[in-house]
Parts: structure tokens; sequence; C-alpha cells
């Protein structure tokens, strides 16, 4: 009986203490940081959304864009990304979580081979690893540098631009200094077809 | 995808810098704030309002109900208000989370386990992640911390049979510790570009024809109690993979450190709370020893990339983002499986086998390197109180810990302690193996199978919460029994550690003789990693020899 009583008086003390909380936790802190964020960094804050000329929201230079159709066939015309377990599409994240010794992930990085050897019209063995493998995310929008070069002359050849004119615009969307010695160097291929897009035009985007 | 040694090097010594520069005035604080006898005028009006009584301590029963009736009214709460989610606001055209994954997720965020059985961006909304998800964040990993506080009251204490106010304990550790370094570090994620906003934006790139809807929400608050709670539990899908989670390698390696923070300072605040820094130093030495043998054997692993796909890709990258590369998701794989976080920026399911196999070896080495918040701390006091038994036997002495006699009812609470979840891993995943059809949910082949199995149970059972992701867990079974694993796994260990908290403190404290085994110095610390070792091959090494290292000695 005094367990019980005992019981019941923690409980509702509980309750109290967890709407409490949920005040304090759950919205006064969130809304604090939403608030300091727009305050000192409202472009991150709201997604480093890159705009276009017209000042329209062309896309987040964080997350990858599909270069590809609902069938998967990749448009000549631009950068491509590497696979996604989820089409490029960030409604949703996943990677493909298929274990390093899985026959259907072999399969499926040898089909990956062949579609980007006869894309870019390289030997497959030439094809770097980033380019046939999925990333954690999908949404990743980085490529290795050796897979941005491998694309260049197909990418430059179909915007009619030269390509050290394209290589230059690789190089400038390449990581370099700290973040590349932490990580690696990599090409964001968001930025990079934006910035392609412009050179195209003969405009630079707005950011 | 390479492995860049020397980056990988540099980076885990500056994490082994910073932590080392930090974890003094950090323990100092958090001694401080357990120690501490006054409450400000706000906690005071919080007090009243809560109905709760700061002036009374609790003996080890009282505080004992207290943390399992929190814990209750907190997966019922958010186990009902996720099944309310369609008539609740900022949910979107969401509707009622399914009942089995509702549970499993109340549980599991209760638990500070964050095992997420459901796709965050098609279940739950912003009320959802917001205002449940959240604050389990931060008050999950209170409890940890309480726990062991209360666990070192007992051992500092004498003749008495008072170890504390929960709830005082509770709102200090959550309000002048969590809550403080959580605004920083949600602010340094803003800045790193982490997202914290309330909508998504529509773009359309014009000369791609790309249209998308970029998600929004209240992720950076989220991702930094997330880390530096050691929950884990992503605002998206892939975690600390997704780009707005972890936009860069910067803030990557700022989550790896964040998750490591407050766990290798608890020892610190141990030593100086037992009046005996000493103790506390050598408790963080063999967790710091663990930690970097560990991340040392997960970069070797990682760099050595075995597995025939990787061979066929021609390197890593499976599972990898290119933005952070080999080196830093193998540290980060480390460090979230010490601890009890289970955030990944890596998809582990993907990794090669044997660096797999060590993320399951540091969940079931008990997480205590530097483990999770409080949870690190008192599975390591468990192991200490062993070492020092196990001595006690070698040379024939009376094993004593801090000046408290270890006799039969103190060594049986800490060898329950043991087995809890060795014998939760086992058998719930020797069970499950045996059913076919729910071994359907469990589609990888060879013995890479068993071993997502056997991740998963490791990982709720230990309340990590990261996955070998092949596995769907949502269906009835596999949500109940990861669901029993977690509560388990948390709330059997907890009982013990009061239980034991409470028998300390009404000893009285004997004085240091020549008969002594010194519980401080290498040569109990060398004893106590090998006793952390030992009982974990003991109980794992089957298992693992049937997934993990069957999967990489094979090759």
């Amino acid at each position: 009986m005094n367990t019980l009583t005992g019981y019941l008086r923690q409980a509702g003390t509980a309750v109290r203490f967890l709407l409490l909380a949920t005040v304090i936790l759950g919205l006064a802190y969130p809304l604090a940081v939403f608030g300091v964020g727009q305050l000192i960094a409202p472009y991150q804050a709201n997604g480093s959304i890159i705009k276009d000329d017209g000042g329209a929201p062309a896309a987040s230079a964080l997350i990858v864009q599909a270069t590809a159709d609902d069938a998967g066939t990749q448009d000549p015309n631009w950068f491509h990304a590497r696979p996604s377990a989820v089409a490029w599409d960030p409604a949703s994240s996943s990677a493909t979580n298929l274990g390093p010794n899985e026959p259907k992930l072999v399969d499926a990085v040898t089909a990956n081979r062949a579609a980007v050897a006869a894309a870019e019209g390289v030997k497959e063995a030439d094809v770097p690893a980033d380019a046939v493998t999925a990333s954690g995310s999908g949404l990743d929008p980085d490529i290795s540098p050796a897979y941005a070069r491998l694309q260049v002359a197909r990418v430059a050849a179909a915007h009619g631009l030269g390509v050290d004119t394209v290589k230059d615009l690789v190089d400038r969307n390449t990581s370099n200094g700290m973040e590349a010695f932490l990580g690696q160097p990599s090409v964001n291929v968001t930025t990079l077809n934006l910035d392609l897009a412009a050179a195209a035009a003969g405009s630079r985007p707005q950011q | 995808m390479t492995f860049n040694t020397a980056s990988f090097l540099i980076q885990v010594s500056a994490l082994l810098l910073a932590l080392a520069a930090l974890h003094k005035p950090l323990g100092v604080y958090l001694a401080r704030v357990f120690e501490g006898t006054t409450s400000t005028r706000p906690e005071r009006l919080f007090y009243r309002l809560a109905g709760v009584d700061a002036g009374t301590e609790q003996t080890w029963s009282v505080y004992l109900r207290s943390v399992l009736a929190f814990s209750a009214v907190s997966i019922l709460v958010v186990f009902l208000l996720q099944r309310l989610q369609g008539v609740l606001p900022g949910s979107g055209t969401l509707t009622g989370v399914d009942p089995w994954v509702a549970m499993n997720t109340a549980i599991s965020f209760v638990t500070n386990t964050n095992w997420q059985t459901y796709v965050p961006e098609t279940t739950v909304g912003i009320f959802v992640q917001m205002a449940l998800l959240a604050v389990q964040n931060f008050l999950s990993a209170a409890v940890g911390i309480v726990v062991a506080v209360a666990l070192i009251r007992g051992i500092a204490r004498a003749k008495t049979d008072r170890l504390g106010n929960f709830w005082v304990d509770l709102a200090r550790t959550t309000f002048r510790v969590l809550l403080p370094m959580a605004v920083v570090a949600a602010v340094v994620m803003v800045i790193g570009g982490v997202v914290q906003n309330f909508s998504p934006t529509d773009v359309i790139n014009q000369a791609t024809g790309t249209t998308q809807s970029i998600p929004g929400g209240p992720v950076a608050s989220q991702e930094a109690i997330k880390i530096l709670g050691t929950n884990g539990g992503g605002y998206f899908n892939a975690n600390s993979a997704h780009p707005f989670e972890n936009p860069n390698v910067f803030i990557s390696l700022f989550q790896v450190f964040l998750l490591l923070l407050i766990p290798s300072a608890l020892p610190y605040a141990f030593g100086r709370m037992v009046g005996d820094q000493k103790q506390g130093y050598t408790v963080a030495a063999v967790m710091g020893t663990l930690w970097l043998t560990s991340v040392s054997l997960t970069g070797w692993a990682v760099a050595a990339g075995q597995g025939t796909a990787t061979a066929v890709a021609g390197g890593l990258g499976e599972g990898f983002e290119q933005r952070f590369g080999a080196a830093p998701s193998a540290i980060f794989a480390a460090a979230t499986t010490l601890t009890s976080t289970g955030a990944v920026n890596v998809a582990h399911d993907s990794l090669p086998p044997l660096a797999g196999g060590v993320a399951m070896v540091n969940m079931m080495l008990g997480e205590v390197a530097p483990g999770g918040t409080g949870s690190g701390l008192y599975g390591m006091l468990i192991l200490s109180i062993i070492s020092v038994f196990i001595a006690g036997l070698m040379v024939g002495r009376t094993p004593e810990y801090l000046g408290k006699k270890i006799g039969p009812p103190q060594m049986k609470l800490s060898a329950m302690y043991i087995l809890v979840t060795p014998i939760l891993v086992l058998a719930l995943a020797g069970i499950t193996v045996l059913l076919p059809d729910v071994m359907t949910n469990v589609p990888a082949s060879g013995p890479h199978q068993f071993s997502e199995l056997l991740y998963a149970f490791t990982s709720g059972a230990n309340n990590n919460g990261s996955a070998f992701g092949g596995i769907t867990s949502s269906g009835p079974y596999l949500s109940t029994m990861l669901g029993i694993a977690m509560l388990l796994g948390r709330f059997l260990p907890i009982v013990l550690v009061l239980a034991l908290a409470g028998s300390f403190a009404r000893q009285g404290k004997i004085p240091t003789s020549a008969g002594t085994v010194p519980t401080h110095g290498p040569l109990f610390g060398a004893l106590l990693l090998g006793v952390t070792v030992i009982l974990t091959a003991l109980s794992y090494f089957p298992a693992l020899a049937l997934g993990p290292l069957a999967e990489g000695l094979l090759q």
C-alpha cells in the first residue's frame, strides 16, 4: 500500500516534471536556437539555399541534385554525382546498407562501372570507386576530383565550352586546405553544375 | 577513397588533446553541480511547479522508484503522443505512428538507445521530433548521469541511507550541464551548416530541370543534444551521414569531440567527489587506453578495406560520404560505439567486416570507453569492483573498494550487472535465428546475416542505437524483442547500481591499511583493462566467430 501510494506520488511528480521540461527543452530551446541562427547565420540555418539569377531558390549547396530522369538515365550535359539509394531525392535519405561481400552489391558496382565507363568513353579500370558506390546518405553532393576529371571532356563538349574553362570550374568547386586534409579533396557537384550553367549562359549565379 | 593515415593520426591526437584539456575544468564543474546544496530562483520555481521537495534526500529504493516512475511516465507519454500525431500541430499530413514502431521508439528514446526502427522523414513530424524525441535526448542522458552520481555518493558517504534527491539531480544535470552545453553546440553547428528552421524549401534548378523539396526542421537543436547526450537518434534517416545533420568534416570531428566530452569528464568528477583524484585518473586512463586501441583497430580494418564488393569497386566508397572520407568515418564509427551514442556518419553495414566487428566489440565491452553519459562511468566502476575482488582472491586479501567492503551482497549485484547484457544479446539473438519468418527481415547473405542480427541485439541491449541498417525491425516481433532488450538492458543495470550504491552508503569507511589492494595506478589499471577485455571475450567470442570474424577471416 505504501509502495503503491509512493509510486503514484512519484508518477505525479514525473508528469509535472516532464511537462515543464518539455516547455523548456522542447519549445524554448529550439526556438532560441532558431532565433540565434536566423540572426547570425541565416544562410546556413535555412539550408544553404543558392538562388538563381531571378532570385528564386535553385538548390541547396549541401544536397545532391538529380541529373538523371526517372528511369535513371543520366543527362550527358551535366556532371553526375555518385549513385544514390534514394535516387538523389531529399524527401528521404539512406544508404544501400549492403554488406561488403554481398553479391547484390557486387552486381550493382559492376553494373555502375560499366555504365560510367560507357558514358565517359573510358576504360572500366579508370573509373574511380566513388563513381560506382552509393553514399551513406544518398544525398552526398560530393565526388572525387578523379571522377570530376573523367567527366570534364564530355561536359565541356556538351556546352561548347573549352576543356580548360570547365577544369577551372571544377577546381573552383574542389575543397582544399584543412578541409581537404582532414577529409579528402572533393568536388561539390551541385554548385559545380550551377557554375557550369552560368558559364554556359555567360553569367554567374548569385549566392 | 583512400585512407589518409597522417590525417587519421592528427585527428585522433587532436581529439585526445582537446579532451585531456577539458576533462578537468568540466569535471570540476560537474562535481560542483552534484555537490551543490543551493538552488537558484528559477530552479526553486521549477521545483514548486513540479511538486519536488528539494530539501529531502532519498534512500536508494526511493531514488530508484523515482527513476523508474519518471521513465515509465516518459515512455507512456512518448508512445501515446506519437499515436496521436495526426491531430497534433506541426505534423503536416503525417498520421499517428504505427503502434509497434511507436512502442519501440518510446522505449528507444527513454532508454538513451535511440534505435530507429522508423524512417523519420516519412514517419514523424516537427512536433514529435521537437517536443518528444529531443526532450528525451536531454532527460535520458541526465538519468544516466544521475545514476552514476548516486553510485559515487554511495561510495563517498558513510553510515547513511541517503543518496540524494533524484528530481533535484535530474533538474540540475539537465539545466546546469546539458542545456547550456547544447545551446553552444547547436549554435556552432548552425554556423557550420546544420539547418535550424521550420519549413522545407522548394527549389527549381532551371538549368538541369531538377525540382526538389529541400527538407527543413529544428535539426541543429536536436543534433546538439543527440551527440552531447550520447543519444544518437538522427533527425533524418541517414543520421550524421545526412548533409543537414553533418555538413562537412569539421562538424563531423566536432561531433566526435562532443560525444566523448561528458563521459570523459565524469571520471574526474568521480575522483573529486570521492576525495581521491588518483582513482579518477586510473578510470580515465583505462577508458583512454581502450578508446585508443579500438580507434586504431577500426582505422586499420577500414584502411585494409576487405570485401569482394570493395575490391570490385576498386576501393572504399559504399556507405561512405565523399565529403568525409575514410579516416573521419573510421574515427566516428569507433567513437559512436564506444559511447552509447549510435549516431553514424558512415553506413556500418557496408564497413569492412572486421571494422564492423570492432564496432560490435566496442558495444559488447559494455560501452565503457568512455561510454554513455553516466552509464560509461558506472559500468567502469562495476568492473573496478570485480577487478578488486579478483585481485583480492589472487593475493588472499579482503576485497575493498575506496574504503567499502566488497562482501557477498556487493559481489552478487556486480556479477548480475555484468551478466545482464550478454544474456539479453545472446539469448534473444539465439532465439531469433531459429525463426525463419523473422529472418526474412534480415536479408543479408552468408555470415553477414548473423552479423546484422547480432549487431541489432548488441546495439539494443547496450543502449547504443546504431545498426547494420539492412535489417528491417519495424515488424511486431523484432520491435518487441528489441524493445525488451533496450528496456532490460537499461533498467536492470540501473536497479543493480542503485542497490549497490545503497549498500555502500550504509557501510562505514574502512581505513586504508597495509592489507588494502590499491585501486589506482598502472598495476590496477592494467588489471581493470584485462578484466574488461576478458569478460567480454568470454561472453561473446563464439557469437563473434559466427559473424564478423567468419566474414573477415575467410577472405
